[in-house]
C-alpha cells in the first residue's frame, strides 16, 4: 500500500492503494465515480474508458502508480458544469443509448477523437471507436452523433435538423 | 415463457361489455398466457402517497392470477400501477417492466401520457418498486408492450376524464365543451387551464370513472405514440450517473467475489482459506454450500473484503480442491457427433404429422432435398457482468432477520422466493430494488448471483456487493442451446413446396428440455403444407442453457429460412415469389389471434423488405442480396441483406433492410433502435461466436476468445414499419432471427456456397 495523488476532473484525491490497483477500481470504489464501467478487465471492451491528458485510456488496465499526478477526466467531468458537452447533448438528441452501459466509455473515446481530429470521416470514426464494444448495437447512432458534432463545430450554422440523422420529433409513419 | 392457464372466470357478459368499449380482452397466447384483462375494480384514488399531489392507482388484476373477477378490493394492497400529479405540474408515471435497454421505462409511460393528453416534457418516469401490488414485473419474451398496453391506456384515460370533470367545475363550463390537449384543458372560447392548476380540491372530489365508461383516443389523433421519443434515462446515462446494479454504494458496504468450480457441478473439498483471509483488505473467506441447482446457488468460496481489487487479488491466492466426481463431463466434439448421429433416426418425441409425407417424397414427379443444419452454444455477454448487492440484517431482540437487495434482474421480484426458501426470511422482511440492467438478453432470469450476495452479507454482517468477473460471467452463463436439425422437403413438378420433414435435436438439463431448444408444431412452414412431419430429441447435458434473445426463433429462423432458399434455388424460382407462394391466401395458421401467423401480414412485410431493399435489382460483382422472414413474439419481420463476399470468404454486410409489423408502433425511436440492435446482435453471434467445452470445462474466458461485432462491421440498417390495426406487440427480440439466414442466403448468391453451420466462421467465413 502506498499513497497516490490523483487529479480527477480537476480535483486532487489522495488515495491509499496497492500500486498495481487499476485506476478503474480506484475511481469506482475509492473515489465513488462510477461512470466508468467494468466490462472485461483486459482492455478489450472500452467500457472503462477515461481520458489521461486528453487521450482515451482503458482504466481497467492502467495501474494507479502509472497515472499519479496526471490529468484524468472521467464521464463525470466531461460536461462543463451544467452545460453538457456537445456529444452528450447529441447522444440525448439522437437517443443513442439502449442499455447505456457502454456509453460513458463511448463518449470519452468520441470526445477525444474530436479533439485530435475535428473532422473525421466515417472510416476514421470507425477505426478510432473500434475499441469500444456496444453489446446493444448502437453503433450507427454513435457514428451519426459524432459526425453531427463535427459538422456543428466546424460550421456553426449547421443544426441537428440538417444532419440527416434521425431527429427525435419525427412523425408517425403511415398506418396500414 | 411460463405457462399459465388462461382464466375461465371472466364472464362473457363482462367481456362483451368491455369489448363494446374498445377494451380488448383475453388474447390467448401459444403458451396459454393471457393479456391484461380489465376487471370491474377500476381505478382508485390513493391517499398517503403523494404529499400534496394527487395519486391515482389502477386496480387491475395481477396478470395470470385466476381471480380476475373477484370482489372489488378497496385498499391499496393490490394496486398495479400508478401515476402521480404534483402541484408543480410534474407527472410521475411508474413503469412496471424492468429496464434492460429495450426502452420499456419510456414506452409504457408514453401510453399513459398519450391517453391523458399530457405534455411529455412534464412527465417523469420511474421504475415501480418491486412489490406484489404492482403486478407482473418481468421483462422477457418481448411481452411488456402487449401485456400492459391496455392497462396503461386505462390509467391515462381515467386521469384525463377526472381532469376534465375538475376543470368543468373550476371553469363553470359544461364538461362536454372541454377537451384536453398538451397538459391543458381547453374551451372553444380560448379559455384554458393547466393540469397542474387542477391538482387540488376539485380534482380530489371527482368520482373515479369505471373502466367501462372510458373512451380512448382515436389513433389518428395521437401526438406522442408513434413519434420518436428519447429514453427518459438518457441524460443520466450520458453523465455517468449511478443507474446500474454495479454502481450501487451502500454505507458500510464490502465487496465480494464468489469462486465456483470451473467444471460445472464441482464441489468444494478444501481450500487454503487461512491464507486467503490474511491477504490485504480481506475481511473473510469461507465455503458456501450449493443447492445442487446452479440457477439457485452452487458450491463455492466467498471472499469478502474492502474493495473489488482486494478480493480479486486475494482470489489469485486461492487454491481449492474440488470434487468433480459428479461434475459435468460435456464435450463439444462429442455433442456434435452425437447430434449428427441421432438426427439420422426419427426423434424420440413426435411434434407434427399431417398428410402423407412418405407418399409425397416417393412421388415420381417430385424432387426431394435433404439438409443437415447445426449451431453452437452462445453466451449472453451482457456488458454489465452479473452482480447484486445484499444487506442482510440479523434481527435483534427477537426481531426476524431482514434483507435489502439491489438487483439488476429481468424478474426482480422472484428473488424474494429464494430469500424465503434458501435463507428462511419472511417475504415481508425482504425489500427489493430493481435497477437498470447493462443488457439482459434473457440472462438475468436466474438468482445465483443474488443468493451468493445474500450468503456473503449474512456471514459478514455487512452489506456486500457481489460482482462476477467477465470470466465468471462467460463460464457460468446459461447458454443459447446448441443443436442440429435434419430436414427433407419435396417440390412438385411445378417447383411448389409440397412436403416437409424435420428432426430437431436439442438439449435438456436435469431431464428437462431447456427453453428455446424446442420445435413447435406451428413452426413455419409446417402449417402451410398438406404434408408435414417433425420430431424432436433432447440430448441431456450438464452445461446450463436457457433463454437467449428470441429463444427458439434465433435458430429456427436460420434453419427454416436457409433451407427454403435452398429449395427455391433447386426449383429454379425467384426466392421472393417462392416465399409468397408458400404464404398463399391471407389467413391465420391456427387460432385467429396474435400468436398465430397471419399469412397476409407475413406477405406484406416480405414484399416491403424486398421492395425497399432493391430485390431484383443489380448489385456489383462480388455482392448479393439475401432475403428471409421470421414470425416470432407476435411480430412479423422480413429482412433483406446486401452482402459482399471476396474469394477468401471475407464478408462485408453493407446494409440490412427490415420490414416489421408489430401493430402500432409505440416509440418510433425505440422501435428503430431495437430493430437495429437485434440485427447487429444477430450478425455478431452468427459470425464467430461459439462456446465450446471439453471435460465439462468451458474453453472461452473473455472477449479475446469470443469475437464481438464492433463499429467498423456495423451495417447500415433501415427499418420500415407496417402498422397493422391490431394490438401492439413487443420488439426486443423478433428482428434478430431473420438476419442470419438473410446473410447466408446472400452469401450463397455470391459464392454458390451454402452455409449450414452457425457460427459461419466454422464454414470458413469471417468479417472483411
Ligand atoms: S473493462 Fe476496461 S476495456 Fe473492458
Ligand atoms: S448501449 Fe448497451 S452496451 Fe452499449
Amino acid at each position: 500500500m502506498a499513497s497516490h495523488s490523483l487529479e480527477v476532473n480537476g480535483v486532487v484525491h489522495h488515495v491509499e492503494a496497492d500500486q498495481n490497483e487499476p485506476l478503474l477500481w480506484i475511481l469506482r470504489d475509492a473515489i465513488g465515480l462510477v461512470g466508468a464501467k467494468y466490462g472485461c478487465g483486459i482492455g478489450q471492451c472500452g467500457a472503462c474508458t477515461v481520458q489521461l491528458n486528453g487521450h482515451p485510456v482503458r482504466s481497467c488496465s492502467l495501474p494507479v502508480s502509472a497515472v499519479a499526478g496526471q490529468k484524468i477526466t472521467t464521464i463525470e467531468g466531461l460536461s462543463d458544469g451544467d452545460d453538457l458537452h456537445i456529444l452528450q447533448k447529441l447522444w440525448v438528441e439522437f437517443d443513442v443509448p439502449q442499455c447505456g452501459y457502454c456509453q460513458a466509455g463511448q463518449l470519452m473515446s468520441a470526445a477525444a477523437l474530436l479533439e485530435t481530429n475535428p473532422d473525421p470521416s466515417d472510416e476514421e470514426i470507425d477505426a478510432y471507436m473500434a475499441g469500444n464494444f456496444c453489446r446493444c448495437g448502437t453503433y450507427n447512432r454513435i457514428r451519426k452523433a459524432i459526425r453531427t458534432a463535427a459538422e456543428m463545430k466546424n460550421s456553426p450554422a449547421v443544426t441537428v435538423a440538417d444532419s440527416g440523422a434521425l431527429p427525435l420529433a419525427g412523425v408517425p409513419q403511415e398506418r396500414a | 415463457m411460463t405457462t399459465r392457464k388462461p382464466s375461465s372466470r371472466l364472464t362473457d357478459t363482462l367481456k362483451g361489455r368491455l369489448q363494446a368499449r374498445g377494451i380488448d380482452l383475453t388474447t390467448s397466447t401459444a403458451a396459454g398466457e393471457e393479456s391484461l384483462v380489465v376487471s370491474r375494480r377500476g381505478f382508485l384514488r390513493l391517499s398517503g402517497y403523494g404529499g400534496g399531489s394527487l395519486v391515482l392507482g389502477c386496480y387491475l388484476p395481477l396478470s395470470g392470477t385466476p381471480e380476475v373477477n373477484a370482489a372489488p378490493a378497496v385498499d391499496a394492497v393490490e394496486l398495479n400501477t400508478f401515476i402521480s400529479l404534483a402541484k408543480d405540474g410534474t407527472i410521475t408515471i411508474y413503469s412496471p417492466g424492468p429496464e434492460m435497454g429495450q426502452g420499456v421505462k419510456t414506452s409504457l409511460p408514453m401510453i399513459v401520457a398519450e391517453e391523458m393528453c399530457a405534455d411529455w416534457s412534464s412527465v417523469r418516469t420511474e421504475a415501480a418498486p418491486v412489490e406484489e401490488r404492482f403486478g407482473r414485473q418481468s421483462s422477457g419474451g418481448s411481452t411488456n408492450i402487449w401485456r400492459h398496453f391496455q392497462a396503461m391506456r386505462i390509467v391515462g384515460a381515467t386521469t384525463r376524464e377526472m381532469l376534465l370533470a375538475a376543470a368543468a367545475e373550476r371553469m363553470k363550463l359544461p364538461r362536454t365543451e372541454l377537451r384536453a390537449e398538451q397538459g391543458r384543458i381547453l374551451h372553444s372560447s380560448g379559455r384554458s387551464i393547466a393540469f397542474a392548476e387542477l391538482v387540488g380540491p376539485e380534482l380530489e372530489r371527482q368520482p373515479v370513472p369505471s373502466p367501462e365508461t372510458l373512451t380512448f383516443k382515436d389513433p389518428s389523433t395521437y401526438t406522442l405514440l408513434g413519434t420518436r421519443v428519447g429514453q427518459t434515462d438518457n441524460a443520466d446515462i450520458v453523465q455517468g450517473r449511478p443507474l446500474f446494479g454495479i454502481d450501487q454504494q451502500v454505507p458500510g458496504m464490502l465487496y465480494g467475489t464468489f469462486v465456483k468450480c470451473a467444471v460445472l457441478g464441482g464441489k468444494v473439498v478444501s481450500a487454503n482459506l487461512e491464507e486467503v483471509r490474511r491477504a490485504p483488505g480481506v475481511k473473510d473467506a469461507f465455503v458456501v454450500r450449493g443447492t445442487g441447482n446452479p440457477s439457485e446457488l452452487s458450491d463455492g468460496i466467498a471472499i469478502v473484503g474492502s474493495s473489488t481489487w482486494a478480493v480479486l487479488e486475494a482470489r489469485k491466492k486461492l487454491q481449492v480442491q474440488w470434487d468433480e466426481s459428479e461434475a459435468s463431463r460435456d464435450s463439444w466434439q462429442a455433442f456434435q457427433e452425437q447430434a449428427d448421429r441421432v438426427s439420422r433416426e426419427t426423434g424420440e418425441t413426435p411434434v407434427a404429422d399431417s398428410g402423407d409425407v412418405e407418399g409425397a417424397f416417393a412421388h415420381p414427379d417430385h424432387r426431394v432435398a435433404d439438409a443437415f443444419y447445426q449451431y453452437g452454444f452462445v453466451s449472453h455477454l451482457c456488458l454489465e457482468p452479473q452482480n447484486c448487492t445484499a444487506d442482510y440484517r440479523h434481527g435483534t431482540g427477537g426481531q426476524a432477520d431482514s434483507l435489502e437487495l439491489w438487483i439488476p434482474s429481468q424478474i426482480p421480484g422472484r428473488a424474494r422466493q429464494y430469500a424465503q426458501s434458501l435463507f428462511g426470511l419472511n417475504p415481508e422482511d425482504v425489500t427489493i430494488h430493481q435497477l437498470r440492467m447493462g443488457g439482459g438478453f434473457g440472462r438475468r432470469t436466474s438468482y445465483e448471483y443474488a443468493n451468493e450476495a445474500i450468503a456473503m452479507s449474512r456471514q459478514v454482517g455487512a452489506p456486500v456487493k457481489n460482482l462476477w468477473t467477465r470470466t465468471d460471467d462467460i463460464q457460468h452463463d446459461y447458454f443459447r442451446a446448441a443443436g442440429a436439425q435434419r430436414l427433407r422437403a419435396a417440390l412438385d413438378a411445378e417447383g411448389r413446396l409440397v412436403a416437409w420433414q424435420n428432426h430437431f435435436v436439442g438439449v435438456s438439463n436435469r431431464g428437462k428440455v431447456v427453453p428455446g431448444s424446442v420445435l413447435q408444431p406451428s413452426e413455419f412452414p409446417m402449417l402451410n403444407l398438406n404434408h408435414a412431419r417433425a420430431s424432436q430429441t433432447a440430448l441431456e447435458i450438464a452445461t446450463p442453457c436457457s433463454y437467449w434473445r428470441a429463444p427458439g426463433a434465433n435458430v429456427n429462423g436460420f434453419v427454416v429460412q436457409s433451407f427454403l432458399h435452398e429449395l427455391s434455388v433447386l426449383a429454379g424460382r425467384d426466392h421472393l415469389e417462392f416465399l409468397l407462394e408458400i404464404m398463399g391466401e391471407p389467413r391465420y395458421l391456427g387460432a385467429p389471434n396474435q400468436w398465430s401467423l397471419h399469412t397476409g401480414r407475413a406477405s406484406a412485410v416480405i414484399r416491403l423488405a424486398a421492395e425497399r431493399g432493391g430485390w431484383g435489382g443489380t448489385v456489383p460483382d462480388g455482392e448479393g442480396l439475401g432475403l428471409a422472414f421470421h414470425f416470432s413474439h407476435a411480430a412479423y419481420v422480413a429482412e433483406l441483406a446486401h452482402v459482399g463476399v471476396d474469394e477468401a470468404g471475407k464478408v462485408k454486410v453493407h446494409k440490412v433492410t427490415a420490414a416489421v409489423d408489430v401493430g402500432p408502433v409505440i416509440n418510433l425511436s425505440g422501435a428503430e433502435g431495437q430493430v437495429e440492435g437485434a440485427i447487429i446482435d444477430g450478425i455478431s453471434a452468427m459470425m464467430g461466436q461459439k462456446i465450446t467445452m471439453e471435460g465439462g470445462r468451458i474453453a472461452q474466458t473473455n472477449l479475446h476468445e469470443y469475437p464481438v461485432l464492433r463499429m467498423p462491421h456495423a451495417p447500415v440498417v433501415e427499418a420500415h414499419f407496417i402498422q397493422s390495426d391490431t394490438a401492439p406487440s413487443g420488439l426486443g427480440e423478433p428482428a434478430l432471427p431473420p438476419v442470419a439466414p438473410a446473410i447466408c442466403n446472400a452469401i450463397f448468391t455470391v459464392t454458390g456456397k451454402r452455409v449450414r453451420t452457425l457460427p459461419i466462421a466454422d464454414a470458413g467465413f469471417a468479417f472483411a
